[in-house]
């Protein structure tokens, strides 16, 4: 059974070392600014986490209420989500999808987007999976 | 997007069998369902029988039941059966040109999203977007 809760500064090792392990990159410092950031901070963020009812920490998602970027009305962002490899396919992932979707839901906005590398055929696939489909906007990009 | 007549053919077939694999239709069934001839389904239904996605078809009126895996199986698998892979089409006349590498440029781009578009997405998803 998979419990969504929002986050704390305690889970800091926890969720650093899971991203670690599944980008190869170490990057604590970044986690831990996140976390001051986004766990218990403006009611526009959110930063929850996935644990097992044992507390074990097996994933989390972090997202924001932006208002007219892009020249979009407000919408709900996820930037970021992992969960552990072998939980997924076991709906912690959707769970954590769910339980944010009803957050931004709850703070009045309508749609939930998201930004994706194309050949990320795995992330591409679980959003899809959540009802997900492609936006107003297109990402463009040049290199300098 | 244009599909050819055999990819989409494929497509309606290993959805509508997808739906429940404990199904048997044959390819007369399904051409009855989707309209379409009953040769092209048969010849669609053995490229997707030979992929190992579907199983069966003996003869003229043998059904054929999915025997893949929903979550798996993404629309990009089906597509690659029937159309030619992206870096393997023969050139077209011009390319080489100044012009039609520009043009060959934005034509991969597109087909890049496409191919990122067919490749999220499984027969499980897609399917509950029928239901």
């Amino acid at each position: 059974m998979i419990a969504i809760r929002p986050a704390e500064p305690a889970d800091l090792s926890a969720i650093a070392a899971l991203d670690a392990r599944l980008t190869g990159q170490a990057k604590a410092v970044y986690w831990q600014d996140m976390l001051a950031r986004y766990a218990g901070g403006p009611p526009e963020r959110h930063f929850l986490v996935a644990e097992t009812s044992r507390g074990v920490l097996v994933g989390f998602i972090a997202g924001e209420v932006r208002v007219w970027e892009f020249g979009q009305p407000p919408a709900g962002w996820v930037f970021a989500i992992q969960v552990d490899p072998r939980q997924r396919l076991k709906g912690a992932g959707s769970a954590l999808f769910d339980a944010l979707a009803a957050r931004f839901k709850a703070q009045g906005v309508t749609h939930v987007r998201t930004l994706i590398d194309r050949k990320d055929h795995v992330i591409l696939s679980f959003f899809r999976a959540q009802g997900m489909t492609a936006g107003p906007s297109l990402q463009l990009d040049k290199a300098l | 997007m244009k599909l050819q007549t055999a990819t989409r053919l494929g497509l309606y077939a290993i959805l509508e069998l997808a739906r429940d694999p404990n199904r048997t239709l044959s390819a007369a069934e399904l051409g009855e369902r989707f309209g379409v001839s009953t040769h092209s389904l048969a010849k669609v239904l053995g490229t997707l029988s030979a992929a190992g996605f579907v199983q069966g078809g003996r003869g003229a009126s043998g059904g054929y039941r999915f025997t893949g895996n929903r979550r798996r199986i993404t629309l990009m698998d089906i597509v690659a059966l029937f159309e030619p892979a992206p870096g393997r089409r023969a050139k077209e006349p011009g390319e080489d040109t100044e012009i039609g590498s520009a043009l060959q440029r934005v034509l991969t781009e597109i087909d890049e999203i496409a191919e990122a578009t067919l490749r999220s997405i499984s027969l499980e998803t897609m399917l509950r977007g029928t239901n």
